[in-house]
């Protein structure tokens, strides 16, 4: 089994657009949403969930006001500032070190279990899909990435998929860490800006830190083509080769507010079977071909798209 | 007065209001909180000078005290020291520098050093604006202390920026945490909307007042405002979907020195967020 993940170190930068075109073009595949901060691939693979689980996070600190002299022992051991003169804890500060818990001479403190977010297994129309949404403020992200990551692993397993692509996080932080450890591709994506081109060289680094191979395609490329250029030649001296560029193109946003993937929305919008450009078997596009009449704009980005993964999946196999 | 600039997504377009707000109100300070791709100065341009280091204390076992009794490893909940039967093993990455395991070794075998996962720089130029950023290196996990490092530097009887990380987890809650005020950058699309109502409930949970941006206005559909309308929640700014400000963008160049008429925009934005009167701006 083969792990693919798409990063971005920058947000918004069309990493999610991708995936889930992707996801449309896989044929093997589970599908994994690991940007558990912020995940928004489910709101275009519309998932039937099967089966959740409440992610235990650390443990977070709790004062027993029976037991507690107010002494302040405690807060004067806790590193993180999670206690407050009046001796209560901030949950959102409380790293459960449990640090509090040995300072304390009444034995006033113990430690709760806390649940810090959820994860799912669920069936869509592309397939299985894990996915895992994070409890406002809470901590290790990291954790729950691998967690999600576990049962896209299982979900693999038991529906013998040979294909696992993982949405990743933004930032290089821990969540990216543990989205792309292990995987034996990572797709960086990247826009031609000054703060794309800064963050690409990170994830390049971070991948390159743990030793996985890193690819990389260029969206929006035309609003900025020396940019793109910059990039292209960065990517040659670091021997990262740049599997596609993709034009601006709003069929992104359009295919997002009808809640398809941009193949999806493309095959629909049809006439593009004409333009030599491969969908998925099942694709809706031969059924109702005529109704379409006018070009439909988006073709570059659609074979473009088409084109990466084809790369992508000969790197895998 | 401190002003958090945050949104539940990436690329939104935080930095882009965070940069052009201090640069339409003199005597600002900006702190880019957002550690792990700290973008603010791409477009300030700034010299930078290193302010501190930040570092984590790591134990370090002294083994000619250390018996082996593991107890240290027993008691850390993040797995960073292991009992091996030759020695403890230190996996310094994993250290969130709590003190737990000098705490409860019973032969004072644990000391500390400390170790750099970050640093705080400043701009050389201090008018008109003050800009301070923090720096996560590469492959390592613990952004908040950076963003809390980084915090220490604010002096309150100014006002002060801070551009927030992504998202809704710990280092938001670190940078936006003791904020006065939020504003909230989102665009109107899917993607936008539902993460922006994750941020929407970030700060309802902080209980610090905020109003939104929206970016990229013409995307999309009218779900936002829709929203805010419904919610009562003040819309402070709309930034249209201009090739002209996407192109400046990719330049690093703040679109507000280049389009004539912005820099009042942000600063009315400015005062009526200072002045509490953010509902004026609403229907402007
Ligand atoms: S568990 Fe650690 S971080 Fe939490 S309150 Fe106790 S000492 Fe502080
Ligand atoms: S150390 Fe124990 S008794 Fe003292 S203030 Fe903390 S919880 Fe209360």
């Amino acid at each position: 089994m083969k792990q693919l993940a798409i990063i971005s170190g920058k947000g918004g930068s069309g990493k999610t657009t991708l995936t889930a075109a992707f996801a449309s073009l896989a044929k093997n595949a589970v599908l994994a949403d690991c940007d558990v901060d912020a995940s928004d691939m489910h709101l275009i693979l519309k998932p039937e969930i099967q089966e959740e689980e409440d992610y235990l996070g650390l443990e977070v600190a709790s004062i027993d006001p029976e037991l507690c002299t107010g002494c302040g022992k405690c807060r004067e051991a806790c590193r993180f500032g999670a206690i407050s003169a009046d001796i209560t804890i901030n949950q959102y500060s409380c790293e459960g070190c449990a640090v509090c818990t040995v300072a304390c001479p009444e034995n006033a403190v113990s430690m709760k279990p806390r649940i810090s977010g959820q994860v799912f297994s669920s069936k869509t129309r592309f397939g299985p899909f894990a996915h895992a949404k994070l409890g406002i403020g809470e901590e290790a992200s990291g954790k729950l990435v691998s967690a999600a990551r576990e049962r896209a692993i299982k979900l693999a397993e038991q529906y013998t998929k040979d294909l696992i692509i993982i949405d990743g996080p933004p930032g290089i932080g821990c969540p990216v860490i543990a989205a792309i450890t292990g995987t034996d591709l990572v797709l960086a994506v990247s826009e031609p800006t000054v703060s794309g081109i800064h963050d690409l060289k990170r994830v390049i680094e971070l991948a390159k830190h743990f030793r996985i191979p890193v690819t990389v395609c260029i969206n929006k490329f035309d609003i900025n083509e020396v940019n793109s250029l910059t990039i292209e030649k960065f990517c040659a001296e670091a021997g990262v080769p740049v599997l596609g560029r993709l034009p601006y193109d709003d069929i992104t946003t359009r295919a997002m507010m009808r809640e398809e993937t941009v193949i999806e929305y493309a095959a629909r919008e049809c006439s593009l079977s004409k333009e030599n450009v491969s969908f998925p078997a099942k694709s809706p596009c031969f059924e109702n071909s005529h109704e379409h009449e006018e070009p439909v704009k988006g073709r570059d980005f659609v074979s473009e798209v088409c084109k990466i993964w084809e790369q992508l999946e000969e790197r895998l196999s | 007065m401190k002003i958090a600039i945050a949104s539940g997504k990436g690329g939104t377009g935080k930095t882009t209001v965070a940069v052009n707000l201090v640069l339409s109100v003199e005597g600002m300070q900006l702190f880019d909180c957002d550690v792990e791709e700290p973008n603010c100065n791409l477009f300030l341009g700034q010299e930078l000078e290193k302010v501190e280091d930040v570092s984590c204390p790591v134990p370090v076992i002294d083994s000619d005290k250390c018996t082996l009794c593991g107890k240290c490893a027993t008691f850390c909940r993040y797995n960073a020291l292991a009992a091996l039967p030759t020695g403890i093993m230190v996996f310094p990455f994993l250290c969130h520098g709590c003190g737990g395991c000098g705490l409860v070794c019973p032969e004072g075998a644990v000391q500390e050093e400390p170790r750099v996962l970050g640093v705080v720089e400043k701009g050389k130029t201090t008018a008109p604006l003050e800009f301070y950023r923090g720096l996560l290196n590469i492959g390592e996990a613990m952004a908040t202390l950076v963003i809390r490092t980084l915090q220490e530097h604010i002096d309150a009887s100014r006002p002060a920026i801070i551009d927030s990380p992504p998202g809704v987890a710990c280092p938001v809650i670190a940078a936006v945490g003791n904020a006065d005020y939020c504003v909230l950058v989102t665009e109107s699309t899917p993607f936008g909307f539902h993460d922006f109502k994750l941020a929407v409930e970030v700060v309802k949970l902080m209980k610090i007042p905020f109003g939104v941006v929206i970016n990229r206005d013409g995307l999309g559909d009218s779900r936002v405002e829709d929203f805010c309308r419904a919610e009562k929640i003040p819309i402070l700014l709309k930034i249209p979907n201009d090739m002209r400000i996407a192109r400046l963008y990719s330049e690093g160049i703040p679109f507000v020195e280049e389009m004539p008429g912005w820099k009042e925009k942000f600063a009315a934005m400015f005062k009526a967020i200072e002045s509490g009167s953010e509902s004026g701006v609403m229907n402007a």
